[in-house]
């Protein structure tokens, strides 16, 4: 502890920490743009600076950088100060010189980190009277807008993109009051991260293009805290809607899971709410006309009630409503949505969290280790932000080098970056193609899956043995590290591979280690179905023939193949989906019911470390279909079973069922505060207190404001009205505080910069230790595979637009979604006789398939890739071995070798 | 005649060849510090020449290299900076071009003391002539067992290499050099941490001006004490001055430091008087970076003294009546030459270069040349006067680099000395466009003609 005096009152503060975040922490307004809570201070702006005094009798002082300066032992330091506050202010003037003051226009306007300091400042009269700097705009792509002129010279994009996220395609260009923050020429920005400058940058430069098709102020949204619902991190979000309509998602910063940051594909993918996919209306198959709402639902329960219902949950949908579904067709005729395999995977993920043999690491939490082995994942597309964070985790090392060696603090960005220059801590990745993280890697190495996990025994082996036997690599960096981390998942389709990182795991703790463990699923609530243990789908087949089939917001023919599909499709007497979004499956069905999509509803998911997260309903949508498919399912029940209806069925009457089935789901109602929450006696408002236009929007329906809807499910309004002050972490809808109407508000919603929230990050983690250690299966499990001549292993290569199903349907993501190919290595191609480009044929299951060859040079002899989960390669949906017919020598080019 | 240690033998021709160099007594203080002395010795022997780094901030060069930090297995490097941007500083240039054996064996004694086995010449982009001197000097100095491995059987190696710069004199700034030199873009670093302690890629690093590094050979051969000698007080040794502007001999002179500014000005060895049989109104005594001082202050300290061509003399005043030494750049200006278009020019210039990474210099530097730019061609107002003071008091001492000094003295001195001036362009546009301000009330105290003829 050390004291600062700031205008001569004492406080106590941690040394080390720079001034800026310590007034922030404080409580303070300082106004600054360069420093950023997760990139530290390059002193850049100048727009932070103080006054600081040597001592009790300096009153002179000096002016200096406040995101510059250490807090010592005893430091006094002034803010108020006059020439701090002059100087203050012409760093304002400065940046107004040539800024185009288009508020009114500009989509940045009233959530604007510029008009904050600007009015923080008190800067008011313009004395530069000179025309001002102008610059072309560029195009960026489908996701974010450029508007040049807006900028402020802080750097901050650059910084991010290319320093934090490994961007490689934005920079600085030109010179003086002339720099110019783009692209070399236009084009679409490549990183994944790209959604991010909408929030990073302090002005309208970069913002978020698909919320230019539906434009709303800040002010003017209705949010509500969510959860991404596009892979199985679980990043916290805020959901915005305005007429009716999703229109923004931005991050919710949660010290524990995401940070400040979400990758584009949780950023843009909420559009899909919005598509032409969506299901509104409910259908029968045979006259596929709309059908009045208590008809449709009075003849389910009717259907329900005289035939066997089986019931197939979803990974992709909220444990509420899986749970429902599971009461209402009974507990031995609930089966997951999942294949044999998923099933096993994902159990075998859910066993080693349980084992806790590891550490079970949140997202945040890769920070924290220094030497990570990869095995079999493709962060940045399987799972994004965890991506973002590994290259976090290999800085950890050198810069704790460059704190013991030239005593460089840890928020000194720019020093430590010269400093450090390309050196990292050990990073391993073992895949079958190369990955964008393959440039931060001390080592990488491709091969098939199989060979993938005989690896990672083979390390298993080499830390279990004695120390002087140990002469793998990366064993011994596992060994050497003060925390290892191994990071594997379930995209491969290979058990072995989670055994591997099992046995890897705990090979590290019998040898004193503390190793963690990070397991990637494909769905955001794959974590959560697992735990529910219930029976894949192949076992649902006996009891299929006759019944009525419901399906739960899943689409089968992702999971299984098509004549899997199909097969499971024809048993049934009927099938009902209840889904938000069209499928193959819901199009097959005989009835479809349509549902709420994250936006429209509540639930509770749990993500790939175990933590149950609740996501919020931003907004009633006019058509009363949209609702939970806990609620409708529930309903069923009640009329099923010849019940009471409960009008008033809040999800936390649910979620004491569930808990009360399920005992392994206990603490989920602790996610969120219940909906008799009440602060000084109100509820938090959705919508922020200068919500605009109510009276209005609704009056070309009904001259008298209508009534607002109210929530049963959470302690938030749907309107503006509540309380005004900082909301409890898990039911905090926006990030705004008086003279904070960027996301920079979010300054006053930790306990310090960069730490947890007030009230600790929400979410809970479920999953507890069983504690039994079981001994270490050194034995690989992992067969050798023989493969036939032009016979390959198919391998999925997974791209984040495009292979996840619900973003891909958002226009601009899909825009983004790369043409399905088959990659082969230069020896297969000879072998093929195929060049680049040609068509190949793939025959599967007796039929043959065409995709174009691309040329992926580092992989397998024995290995072809294949883009996951496009409707092109949807025959696809687990490892195969696949025969592809050689091209007749008469189309060949003469290069190709044979071998 | 005044002593010569880095021009002695520029006019034997044939002395940018080794051959001539070496017969002339070139690279002798290779073969004696490398044979009989440890590197320490150097580092000592600099030390006790006093010299000072002649790249501008004349920070002593021997204390510099006392401050390098000497980890175990890491790389230590030498930098020259041979960027020589500075408008009205062309010394270094010259030096390069005429006897480039001189920097290359400096710069051998100088990597030798520093223990750097690899050393960089990071040139001025558009100096392409003497990049292709000093590639041909280094080869000749390889070939003749001067560099590369094992020097004269010593066990020394070393590499130099040269590295031509994209033109941007932010980079001649030893930070913005080195993030050039490592392939980046050229922006300043904040310091700490100093280069001595994190310079290239991460490691420590010595950055010396060409000119210094030059010197280090001779005080090498001759002893520190010997230099130290030469010159006056803390202003040890002699230096190269780039006269330019009014005089009738423009050039490169090296002058022993503490000669008189009058002297330099009119004596028939330096710069021989004010062209055309003018009368000095200004001069920028040590490159455009510098407080611009009328005759009178140049000429003669506050207290009648005559001023000195040191740092200390220069400097004497402070920035009331002072300027500085600065690079070197010695411009001088005629009764006809008009301060506020030389203002505006120089700001011009700061403006063109400012990196562009801190917001006052990046926005101050161009928002002063529009300002200037207005009022001498007769668009300014009274009140842009002391905008331009207010402008450049804000960015003064509160920039990431001392670009942003650069930029704010030569407008602030400029107003501070010549504010009649400025405030006759304000109230004569027309006069202003057509003629100019003359001499007015900065009268040369030197009755010129006579006394230099
Ligand atoms: C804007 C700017 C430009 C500079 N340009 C040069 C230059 O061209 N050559 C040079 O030697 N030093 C230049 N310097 C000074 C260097 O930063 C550095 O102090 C010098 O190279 C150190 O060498 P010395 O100690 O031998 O003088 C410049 C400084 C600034 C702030
Ligand atoms: S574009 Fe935005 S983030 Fe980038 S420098 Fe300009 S104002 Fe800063
Ligand atoms: S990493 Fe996953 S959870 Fe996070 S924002 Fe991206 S898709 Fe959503
Ligand atoms: S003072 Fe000017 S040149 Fe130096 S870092 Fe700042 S903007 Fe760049
Ligand atoms: S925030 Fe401190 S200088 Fe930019």
């Amino acid at each position: 502890m050390a004291t600062l005096y700031i205008d001569n009152r004492p406080y106590d503060v941690k040394e080390g920490k720079n001034l800026l975040e310590t007034c922030l922490t404080l409580g303070f307004d300082l106004p600054y743009f360069c420093w950023h809570p997760a990139m530290g201070s390059v002193g850049a702006c100048r727009q932070c600076a103080i006054k600081i005094f040597k001592d009790e009798n300096d009153t002179a002082g000096r002016l200096v950088m406040s995101c510059m300066e250490p807090v010592g032992k005893e430091t006094r330091i002034s803010l108020d100060h006059p020439d701090a506050e002059k100087f203050r202010k012409s760093v304002i003037e400065w940046l107004m010189t040539n800024h185009p003051h288009d508020c009114a226009v500009c989509d940045e306007g009233g959530s604007c980190h510029l008009q904050d300091m600007t009015v923080m400042t008190g800067h008011n009269y313009r004395r530069f009277e000179f025309p001002k700097r102008t610059y072309v705009n560029q195009y960026l792509g489908p996701l974010i807008n450029h508007e040049m002129n807006r900028c402020i010279q802080c750097y901050r994009c650059v910084r991010f993109y290319k320093d934090y996220a490994g961007g490689k395609d934005l920079d600085v260009y030109a010179a003086h009051n002339h720099v110019y923050f783009g692209r070399e020429k236009d084009g679409i920005l490549e990183s994944e991260f790209s959604g991010n400058l909408a929030e990073i940058c302090p002005t309208g430069v970069f913002t978020d293009k698909t919320l230019k098709q539906h434009y709303s102020r800040k002010w003017d949204f209705t949010f509500a805290p969510s959860v991404c619902q596009h892979c199985s991190l679980g990043c916290n979000i805020i959901a915005g809607e305005r007429y009716g309509e999703l229109r923004q998602i931005t991050s919710r910063y949660n010290g524990d899971v995401n940070g400040y940051f979400i990758c584009d594909r949780g950023r843009f993918g909420y559009e899909a709410a919005n598509s032409v996919d969506r299901i509104y209306q409910p259908a029968l198959k045979e006259e596929n006309v709309s059908l009045n709402q208590e008809y449709i639902i009075n003849d389910i329960a009717a259907l329900l009630s005289t035939s066997n219902c089986v019931g197939i949950g979803s990974p992709r949908a909220s444990l509420e409503s899986n749970f429902a579904l599971q009461q209402l067709v009974g507990n031995g005729n609930y089966y997951s949505g999942w294949s044999d395999e998923e099933h096993r995977l994902n159990k075998a993920a859910l066993n080693i969290l349980q084992n806790r043999t590891a550490e079970i690491v949140s997202l945040k939490q890769i920070e924290q280790y220094d030497s990570i082995l990869i095995l079999g994942e493709d962060l940045t597309n399987t799972a994004p932000m965890a991506a973002l964070t590994v290259r976090q985790a290999v800085r950890k090392k050198p810069v704790e080098n460059a704190q013991q060696n030239i005593n460089l603090a840890t928020w000194h960005d720019a020093a430590l970056r010269e400093y450090i220059q390309q050196r990292h801590s050990d990073l391993f990745i073992l895949h079958p193609h190369s990955t964008k993280l393959d440039e931060i890697a001390t080592q990488v190495s491709y091969s098939t899956p199989h060979e993938i996990a005989a690896k990672g025994f083979t390390i298993a082996a080499a830390i279990d043995a004695t120390a002087d036997q140990v002469i793998d690599q990366i064993a011994t960096s596992l060994l050497n590290a003060q925390k290892p981390l191994i990071i594997t998942g379930t995209s491969l389709f290979n058990e072995p591979l989670l055994a591997a990182a099992e046995a890897i795991v705990k090979a590290l703790k019998k040898r004193g280690k503390q190793p963690g463990i990070f397991i990637t699923q494909a769905d955001c609530n794959s974590m959560g179905l697992a735990m529910m243990n219930v029976p894949p789908l192949s076992s649902a087949f006996s009891k299929l023939s006759d019944s009525t089939l419901i399906i739960l917001e899943t689409d089968l023919y992702r999971n299984l193949s098509t004549e899997k599909a199909d097969e499971i499709m024809n048993l049934p007497k009927r099938i009902i989906v209840f889904d938000h979004i069209k499928s193959t499956t819901s199009e097959k069905a005989d009835i479809k019911v349509p549902v709420g999509m994250f936006s429209e509803a509540d639930g509770t998911i749990v993500n790939n470390e175990g933590r149950a997260q609740r996501f919020f309903q931003v907004f009633v949508p006019k058509n009363e279909w949209l609702k939970e498919s806990w609620r409708w399912l529930s309903l069923l029940k009640a009329l099923k079973d010849g019940k009471a209806i409960d009008e008033n069925l809040s999800i936390s009457n649910i979620q004491s069922t569930l808990v009360e089935a399920l005992p392994q789901f206990r603490g989920i109602e602790d996610a969120a505060l219940s909906e008799d929450f009440r602060l000084n006696g109100q509820k938090v408002p959705r919508a922020p207190h200068r919500y605009s236009g109510r009276t209005a929007m609704l009056s070309n329906e009904n001259v008298s404001e209508p009534k607002p809807p109210q929530d049963i499910d959470s302690p938030m309004s749907f309107t503006m009205e509540g309380y005004r002050g900082i909301p409890p972490s898990s039911v905090t809808p926006f990030f705004w505080s008086p003279g904070w109407n960027s996301v920079q508000s979010i300054n006053k919603f930790q306990i310090e910069i960069g730490g947890p929230l007030h009230d600790g990050n929400p979410g809970v983690r479920l999953v507890n230790s069983n504690s039994s250690i079981t001994p270490i299966d050194f034995e690989q499990k992992t067969e050798k595979i023989s493969l036939k001549e032009f016979e390959w292993q198919l391998v999925p290569v997974y791209h984040i637009f495009g292979s996840e199903e619900l973003s891909a349907k958002a226009p601009a993501i899909a825009e983004l979604t790369p043409k399905p190919y088959l990659g082969l290595n230069q020896y297969s191609l000879a072998k093929l006789n195929l060049q680049e480009n040609d068509m190949a044929t793939i025959e599967h299951h007796g039929r043959a398939y065409q995709l174009p060859v691309r040329l992926r040079a580092e992989i397998n002899n024995e290995v072809a890739l294949i883009l996951f989960g496009l409707p092109q390669t949807a025959f696809f949906v687990k490892p195969v071995i696949i025969k592809i017919r050689p091209a007749s020598n008469g189309i060949t080019n003469n290069n190709s070798k044979h071998e | 005649m005044a002593q010569k240690i880095l021009l002695k033998n520029i006019n034997i021709p044939g002395i940018n060849t080794f051959e001539v160099y070496r017969q002339h007594g070139g690279y002798a203080a290779v073969e004696k510090a490398l044979k009989t002395m440890s590197a320490d010795d150097v580092v000592e022997e600099v030390k006790k020449s006093g010299l000072r780094g002649r790249g501008g901030a004349g920070f002593p060069t021997g204390m510099k290299w006392s401050f390098l930090a000497k980890p175990e297995g890491v790389p230590r490097y030498l930098v020259c900076n041979a960027d020589e941007s500075e408008p009205g500083t062309f010394k270094d240039r010259y030096l390069m071009t005429h006897t480039p054996h001189t920097l290359i064996e400096g710069m051998i004694v100088s990597s030798f003391a520093l223990g750097a086995n690899t050393s960089y010449i990071y040139v001025r982009g558009e100096m392409m002539p003497q990049i292709r001197i000093l590639e041909k000097a280094i080869a000749e100095a390889k070939n003749a067992g001067f560099l590369g491995k094992n020097i004269l059987g010593t066990g020394y190696d070393l590499e130099i290499y040269v590295q031509p710069g994209g033109g941007a004199y932010i980079c001649g700034e030893e930070t913005a050099l080195l993030e050039s030199l490592e392939g980046k873009r050229g922006n300043p670093r904040i310091k700490p941490p100093f280069p001595a302690i994190a310079g290239l890629y991460g490691c420590p690093t010595v950055v010396n001006n060409v000119e210094s590094i030059a010197a280090v050979s001779w005080i090498v051969v001759n002893g520190g004490d010997e230099y130290a000698k030469i010159g006056i007080g803390r202003s040890t040794g002699t230096k190269l001055i780039s006269a330019s502007g009014n005089i009738n001999k423009p050039g490169v002179y090296e002058i022993e430091l503490g000669l008189s500014v009058e002297e330099f000005i009119y004596s028939d060895e330096y710069c021989g008087g004010i062209a055309n049989g003018k009368r000095l109104k200004a001069v920028v005594a040590g490159g455009s970076s510098v407080p611009i001082l009328p005759a009178n202050l140049i000429l003669k300290l506050a207290n009648g003294q005559p001023r000195l061509m040191s740092y200390e003399s220069l400097a004497e005043g402070g920035f009331a009546t002072g300027t500085m030494l600065g690079s070197g750049g010695f411009i001088v200006m005629d009764e006809d030459a008009c301060v506020v278009r030389n203002t505006w020019n120089f700001s011009r210039f700061y403006h063109h270069e400012s990196c562009g990474q801190c917001s006052p210099c990046r926005e101050g530097t161009g928002w002063m040349e529009k300002v200037l730019h207005r009022i001498e061609y007769g668009h300014g107002k009274m009140s842009d006067i002391d905008l331009l003071v207010d402008v450049s008091k804000k960015i003064e001492g509160n920039t990431i680099c001392p670009l942003g000094d650069a930029a704010a003295w030569p407008v602030a001195s400029a107003i501070r000395h010549f504010r009649d001036e400025f405030e006759w362009h304000v109230n004569n546009p027309k006069a202003a466009m057509d003629g100019n301000y003359g001499l007015a009330n900065y009268a040369d105290p030197i009755p010129v003609v006579e006394e230099a003829s």
